[in-house]
């Protein structure tokens, strides 16, 4: 009876914090396909708003801008945050190597008004003195590249620590000079946690919209700004369209990769026992 | 081992490229944050003159900009200023929401841990998936949901709980519901994470004991997952302090959150060393508690190395 009430109490918490996390994706997804621009009756399907999406120049515009921002953010935060993760696990000595950690570690608690605030602060400083850079893309992505680089930091970190060095000392004893135990060994063993980094640093520069709105000049404006600017403005269904297209995305790219994860490793599972059954064969013959 | 003691050639380099990285974008900037906010700024706009005083041979700090975020003028009562109240809220909200994703997050958790092995991976993909999607458009999409005239309120009018619209949206409820949905992720990753390597045979041998399931779960679930619970809370509570973007869609002025504040002082009053000085003092309200909760977790370890 006990049991009984906890998988039931269990199945519905679930079900409950379910709903609560998907109801603001089913309701953009649905009233994406609305005729009007009612919004909270659905007045018949079209695919208006899909098609005014194709025709806001500021959506389309910022959209290819965020992309750029988001490429190089993700390859420039994998870059430092490899550096900084493989000075954090392998050099464990060294002048200033506790502020070095602080400083990579701090932009994970600093809220992002601070990180934009202190940063616009800077580019206005050195603007005074030098004369550049100007506010704009290269901005936001220096902005981004910080914050992409600290999470990017922790994903590599981990798998740095959890990397078996045994085969680097081999390549060591076998005349491997350091560079080439590093690219030859090294980074095709962390690879998986540097592309993890990427992606990661990636979602954040194209979601973000606070350090955007810092540090971008006049007439520059990323996706989430120009969403942040309809969406300070009132209901527009326009960006439900962009929302239902993103959540398709992600949703695709997440699924295929589980599926993909899952497959992978039934096939090894089901190698591994297809030798084992060999073993026992050739055993028992024997 | 072997590796980190034979001296690399490139090691200088290798530590050299992100120190300078994030010497020149994180401390430098956070330097200049520190010296604004103590320059009399006056009526040109130039933030940055020298504290120097070269005549009087001083260095001239303004702490007037730290002052006026506690009193609105010279004898003026304490802590009655909108920098102070702006502060307590979010504050208050970032503790309440936290508070919301523990109750909300936690069975939550403890029941995906307890779920089959085979349903794990499945149930924690449907975790993150929001997660991965835009933030922005789900904040955006709790504006249509809780409007006066949107689906929640029609939905319970139509079933007949309420007579009229509630006003929910610019509201501590759109505050709230926002803010919770947006970082409950954050404290169900962690706890789950805890508590998935729990011994469920304890509860088990509670039970043999003739204990209740609330008691087994107050006295033994819940002391375990102690590490779990302080993580998740912080990871809710530290960025909710400076949310930015929550309370600028889901809330009304007297929702005024300390992050607004700072930007408002930025770029409406162009007061930057009143700005900077609110960022320092923000900055000293998130450091605070994570000092506390890397003094006692940092104890723990020690401990539980020796």
């Amino acid at each position: 009876m006990k049991q009984l009430l906890e998988k039931h109490f269990g199945k519905f918490w679930l079900a409950l914090v379910f709903a609560f996390l998907y109801l603001p994706l089913l309701f953009m997804i649905v009233f994406s396909f609305n005729s009007t621009r009612q919004d909270a009756r659905f007045t018949g399907f079209s695919l208006r708003w899909y098609e005014a999406l194709t025709r806001d120049t500021k959506i389309v515009e910022g959209f290819w801008l965020s992309l750029k921002i988001a490429t190089v953010t993700g390859m420039l935060s994998a870059v430092l945050a490899t550096f900084a993760a493989f000075v954090l696990v392998r050099y464990r000595r060294f002048l200033g190597r506790t502020v070095f950690s602080g400083m990579v570690n701090a932009p994970l608690v600093m809220p992002e008004v601070i990180i934009g605030l202190s940063l616009l602060l800077l580019f206005v400083g050195t603007q005074n003195f030098f004369g550049f850079p100007q506010r704009g893309m290269g901005t936001i992505i220096l902005g981004h590249t910080l914050l992409g680089m600290a999470y990017g930091m922790v994903v590599i970190q981990s798998r740095l620590l959890e990397m078996n060095r045994s085969i680097e000392e081999a390549a060591m004893d076998l005349g491997a000079r350091p560079m080439q135990v590093f690219f030859l060994v090294t980074l095709p063993n962390i690879f998986q946690a540097i592309l993890a980094a990427f992606l990661l640093a990636f979602t954040l520069s194209f979601d973000d919209v606070v350090i955007a709105e810092f540090l971008s000049g006049p007439g520059v404006n990323t996706l989430p700004q120009v969403i942040f600017g309809y969406a300070r403005r009132g209901i527009n269904p326009t960006i439900y369209a962009a929302a239902t297209l993103l959540i398709v995305t992600v949703t695709v790219v997440i699924v295929a990769y589980a599926v993909w994860v899952a497959r992978a490793t039934r096939r090894r599972d089901r190698e591994i026992a297809a030798a084992m059954r060999a073993e026992t064969v050739a055993l028992s013959t024997n | 081992m072997a590796i980190s003691s034979i001296p690399m050639p490139g090691k200088r380099f290798v530590i050299g490229v992100p120190f300078v990285w994030l010497f020149v974008f994180f401390f430098l900037p956070f330097l200049i944050l520190l010296y604004i906010s103590f320059v009399d700024m006056g009526s040109d706009i130039h933030p940055f003159k020298p504290l120097w005083d070269s005549t009087a041979g001083v260095l001239k700090l303004k702490y007037e900009n730290y002052l006026s975020i506690l009193r609105t003028e010279e004898g003026a009562p304490l802590f009655k200023t909108l920098y102070v109240d702006a502060y307590l809220r979010s504050i208050g909200y970032a503790l309440i929401t936290a508070l919301l994703c523990l109750v909300l997050g936690y069975p939550f958790a403890y029941f995906i841990a307890r779920a089959p092995e085979s349903v794990r991976p499945a149930l924690l993909l449907m975790v993150m998936l929001p997660f991965w999607t835009s933030f922005l458009l789900r904040v955006y999409a709790w504006k249509g949901l809780l409007a006066d005239q949107g689906v929640i309120n029609r939905f319970l009018m139509s079933i007949g709980i309420i007579g009229e619209p509630m006003q929910m949206l610019y509201t501590n409820v759109s505050m709230l519901v926002g803010m919770t949905y947006v970082y409950l992720p954050f404290m169900i990753l962690p706890l789950y994470a805890n508590l998935v390597k729990m011994d469920f045979r304890l509860l088990e041998a509670a039970y043999d004991l003739g204990t209740t399931p609330f008691k087994a779960f107050w006295l033994i679930t819940v002391p375990l997952s102690k590490a779990g619970i302080i993580a998740g809370f912080m990871l809710v509570f530290i960025p909710c302090v400076g949310e930015f973007v929550i309370p600028s869609l889901l809330g009304g002025p007297e929702n005024l959150m300390i992050g607004r504040v700072v930007w408002d002082e930025m770029f409406t009053a162009n007061d930057w060393p009143k700005a900077t000085a609110l960022a320092v003092v923000m900055i000293a309200l998130i450091v605070i508690p994570l000092a506390i909760y890397y003094h006692y977790t940092g104890e723990r370890d020690e401990g539980a190395k020796s």
